[in-house]
């Protein structure tokens, strides 16, 4: 066991944790982020999607010790406060959950997209939304939810596709609770 | 967590500003870490989110009005009629005029928690925005059945919720009689107002609230429901309750659960059903890392209850997961299964010419029909596989068995994703001598489950770790165990055979149904109606059935049995018309015949009317009959099931290296009124995707009892991308609402067979399309 300096939805925390420990586990069973869902384990399914410096990566495989010093950002640190990421309020608008359980790997896959391309087209949406899976077949509504909020994406959107991917971490201020 | 009993609804008695599942979940949190300051998660403030978003849904206000047919009470004192006792177990209002609505049965992604509560608020005249809908507590003396399956929660409901929002609607329209001292004819509830018919006077139910409490119980024979005419919240699309939790990450599912002092937990069964511990290497395991207990459960060789396997419980998922990879157990599988797909098709190929072992029904005289010269008789066999129920969320359940001390009896709590909660009292007796008042049982939001989780396994297996460690458990299933310890979709044969006559009529058919059962018992979905469409449409029909018996384990399967046999038939008959150089969609209204119930006076039975609707309306949405382009096609089906009436057509094209396009799906649907819009097309767009999904690519084998498939990448999921555009149309016919979450996915299969062979000739009669060499 070490003990880890994670940089997570702008805070800085420290976790004890085996090395080996995958992301995903650390967020779930250590610290109670269980927004970021299990589905296979193996980087597959896309249900543990969250960002790490603004880019799409798999919770389930990679170490948590591998991220220190990068800032992480999860399903639970997308809304600005108690402002929706516009992915979030489209989600709600298109009534887009069955079940439920793999969308919040879908909504941080797209966040990750829109950061890239503010107004995405069906390809764009297809190569970034190819391996996230939906058990319920909800295909269609994220593809109308994921263009819903490209048309609502505040300009910040398009900053943070000049500048990098950094709109995440930017948006907010280190401490901020 | 998300503890909405009593004693959470007494405390909530003030204005909650926070999701409470955030607060839940930082007070455990707390209490489990020890961490002064809560971490991380955002106060979400909902109704900042409902200013901001306009969000169909309220505050969380909770206030105890309408008592008085508290918990206490019990059903011989109200009459027995369903519903009376129910009435404010259903609905609370505070005097702010918050409404709470409690949904009793389980939500797995089929929209019931959204729905029933629609529906009550839609009698009661209650304003949408003003309600908040939360999970009951596990009581069947209070709510009545907990459970959904079979696509029957709103055929079962409709009527108990509509009871509900009338009684309260009454109560309010007597409390303002009282209050405004007018005659309760002039009185009219919309809008969670009353208002009197001739003049401006109203009162909100939030000032009659108190009033409201102190009315008589209204008779429920007196209730008299609203018409349909009059509905503002029935038919309309509402978004799903829980959306704005499900889209922030907030803890609803099961495998979410955190209690203090919690352990996690990891399960190791044998590969092979059936299969026992001999011994294994618990002292090796013990000494990783996070591993604080190994050990052995024997199990009561009940595969729906305790299998024999080694738990491993320990202080994270991932230290259980990683210790059991390095479990090595010895396994006797003296008794285990020796279940081969391979030996269960070779067998099947050799009866397929034979009538089966055992007569299902007959009528008319086939064997003449079939060996007249005048008539073409063909016949063919079909094939589909094992499939797996393949949840996002994996099997999971949290158990906390407390030991009784100082003379008190022991206690369980369980925290379950389940399709039928009440299962747990019987497990909980006949493994572990608990009584139900001695289980208190949290029904937690499913990650899917599409018949899965009707099974208790996974919750006897945590009890048992539970009581053994002396500490609450959460069990996480990993996606392998998951894959290859289901109560699969049950695989099988039919071999078919029809006769048309001179004039191009469908003459006879006959079925041989080759299914399976399970250690001699029947098997969810491996068996054949003899009501079977079209077996009362003909003259002439046979149909016997072989069953072969199997260990391993199947159960039900989104729309068990009509998922493989749509495909046999609805294929079979396009190969008839076909045969008889005719159009597909004629020869179907043809089989229907005159508008009639096949079974007189059974509503829930197939109407040829409505049949012939759907079918003529999905023909026509679809512009049938037009010419395509080569390499395209148009494929026609229809299925009844779950007292459904759907047809389906689906566009596709395949190019030379049967590469399968799938451009549409036109679906037309008569499942009679329509409660949430939303949450109806929802469930037909996932029946078709989850259809087409199952048919392109997936297939459970074993061989020496061993499942050979164990994660995604080798069961495979249709992506993004290749999901069709899907057209949906309702009848809204007037017969009573009947469900939705099963029967749209029959006839996707056939439509999509019978396209392929529109657009190149070559005919499906095998599942998954990609043993059949297509690709998508």
């Amino acid at each position: 066991m070490e003990t880890y300096q994670l940089n997570i939805n702008g805070r800085d925390l420290e976790v004890e944790v085996d090395a080996q420990m995958p992301l995903l586990w650390v967020l779930r069973d250590e610290l109670g982020l269980i927004g970021t869902k299990f589905g296979c384990g193996i980087a597959l399914c896309g249900a543990c999607t969250v960002h790490v410096a603004g880019k799409p990566i798999r919770a389930c495989i990679t170490p948590a010790s591998a991220l220190v010093g990068q800032p992480i950002r999860t399903i639970e640190g997308l809304a600005d406060g108690t402002e929706l990421h516009p992915l979030q309020q489209a989600w709600i608008d298109v009534d887009v959950a069955q079940c439920g359980y793999c969308q919040s790997g879908q909504i941080m896959s797209a966040a990750a997209l829109l950061a890239e391309k503010p107004s995405p087209t069906d390809e764009d949406i297809d190569a970034a939304m190819v391996d996230n899976y939906c058990r319920c077949g909800t295909y269609n509504r994220i593809r109308k939810a994921i263009h819903l909020a490209s048309e609502n994406t505040p300009c910040q959107f398009s900053d943070a596709s000049q500048g990098g991917g950094e709109f995440h971490v930017k948006q907010r201020s280190e401490g901020e609770s | 967590m998300n503890d909405h009993d009593d004693d959470f609804m007494r405390e909530s008695d003030r204005d909650i500003d926070l999701v409470r599942a955030v607060e839940l979940e930082l007070n455990a949190l707390a209490e489990t870490t020890g961490q002064a300051e809560p971490f991380l998660i955002k106060k979400l403030h909902r109704r900042a989110f409902l200013k901001l978003s306009g969000i169909a849904g309220s505050s969380l206000v909770l206030a105890s009005v309408l008592p008085g047919y508290g918990p206490a009470a019990k059903a011989e004192d109200l009459g027995s009629l369903v519903g009376s006792i129910e009435l404010n177990a259903f609905i609370k209002v505070s005097s702010e005029g918050k409404i709470v609505i409690y949904s009793s049965n389980p939500e797995m992604g089929q929209g019931i928690k959204t729905a029933l509560p629609m529906i009550i608020a839609e009698e009661m005249g209650a304003k949408w925005e003003d309600v908040e809908v939360l999970q009951s507590a596990v009581d069947e003396s209070r709510f009545g059945r907990h459970g959904a399956g079979g696509s029957t929660t709103i055929p079962r409901t409709f009527d108990q919720m509509r009871t509900m929002g009338a009684s309260a609607r009454e109560m309010f329209i007597g409390a303002a009689s009282v209050s405004m001292e007018l005659p309760r004819d002039e009185l009219h509830a919309q809008d969670s107002t009353v208002s009197h018919l001739f003049s401006s006077k109203s009162l909100t139910f939030g000032e009659l609230a108190a009033l409201a409490v102190k009315q008589p119980l209204p008779d429920p024979k007196n209730l008299v429901f609203k018409d349909k005419a009059d509905y503002t919240i029935i038919g309309t699309s509402v978004t799903g309750v829980d959306n704005l939790e499900i889209v922030s990450g907030l803890a609803l599912f099961g495998i979410d659960v955190r209690v203090p002092e919690m352990r996690y937990g990891a399960y190791q069964k044998c590969p092979a059903f059936g299969g026992k511990v001999i011994s294994a290497n618990l002292e090796e395991v013990k000494k990783l890392p996070g591993i604080t207990d190994a050990f052995i459960l024997d199990g009561n060789d009940n595969v729906r209850e305790l299998s024999s396997g080694v738990a491993l419980v320990g202080t994270s998922t991932w230290a259980v997961f990683n210790a059991k990879e390095q479990l090595r157990i010895n396994w006797d599988e003296t008794s285990a299964s020796k279940d081969s797909w391979t030996q269960m098709v070779s067998r099947a190929k050799q009866l397929h010419s034979q009538p089966g072992e055992t007569l299902i029904s007959e009528s008319g005289d086939v064997k003449s029909s079939f060996s007249n010269p005048d008539h073409q008789t063909i016949e063919a066999f079909y094939q589909y596989p094992f499939v797996a129920h393949l949840c996002m969320e994996p099997m999971n359940c949290t158990a906390y068995y407390k030991a009784g001390r100082d003379g008190n009896p022991d206690n369980l709590e369980l925290w379950i994703p389940t399709q039928a909660p009440t299962r747990a009292y019987p497990v909980a007796k006949s493994l572990f001598g608990l009584d139900q008042e001695q289980v208190k049982i949290h029904q937690m939001r499913l990650g899917g489950s599409f018949g899965r989780r009707v099974y208790s396994e996974y919750i006897c297996e945590v009890i048992a770790m539970s009581k053994q460690v002396g500490a609450p458990v959460k069990l996480t299933w990993s996606r392998e165990d998951d894959l290859q310890h289901d109560f699969y979709r049950v695989g099988g044969f039919q071999s078919v055979k029809g006769s048309i006559d001179q004039t191009g009529r469908i003459i006879a058919f006959e079925d041989h149904f080759m299914g399976m059962t399970y250690k001699g018992g029947r098997i969810s979905g491996s068996g054949f109606r003899a009501t079977e469409f079209p077996m009362l449409n003909l003259k002439n029909t046979r149909a016997t059935k072989t069953l072969f018996d199997i260990q391993t384990p199947c159960g039900p399967w989104r729309a068990p049995g009509a998922n493989t046999t749509a495909f046999v038939i609805q294929s079979f008959i396009h190969e008839l018309a076909v045969k008889a150089g005719r159009d597909h969609l004629e020869v179907l209204l043809e089989l229907m015949g005159e508008p009639r119930w096949f079974d007189q006076g059974n509503v829930r039975s197939l109407n040829t009317g409505r049949a012939a609707d759907v079918i003529r309306l999905a023909a026509q949405k679809a512009n049938w009959g037009r010419s395509m382009p080569k390499g395209h096609g148009l494929g026609l089906a229809f299925h009844f099931s779950h007292a459904a009436h759907v047809a389906e057509v689906a566009e596709v094209s395949v190019d030379a290296n049967k590469k399968l396009t799938v451009h549409k799906v036109t679906v037309a649907v008569d499942v009679g009124p329509i409660i949430n819009m939303s949450g109806a097309t929802a469930q037909v767009e996932g029946g078709v995707i989850d259809g087409l999904s199952t048919m392109l690519g997936q297939k459970i084998t074993m061989e020496q009892g061993r499942i050979q498939q164990s994660n995604f990448h080798d069961y495979q999921v249709l992506r993004l991308p290749n999901a069709p555009e899907v057209d949906i149309y309702f009848i809204q016919s007037d017969y009573s609402p009947t469900g939705l979450g099963e029967p749209a996915l029959p006839p996707l299969a056939p439509a999509i067979g019978n396209a392929i062979y529109a657009a190149t000739g070559e005919r499906v009669r095998k599942m998954p399309l990609t043993d059949e060499g297509y690709s998508i």
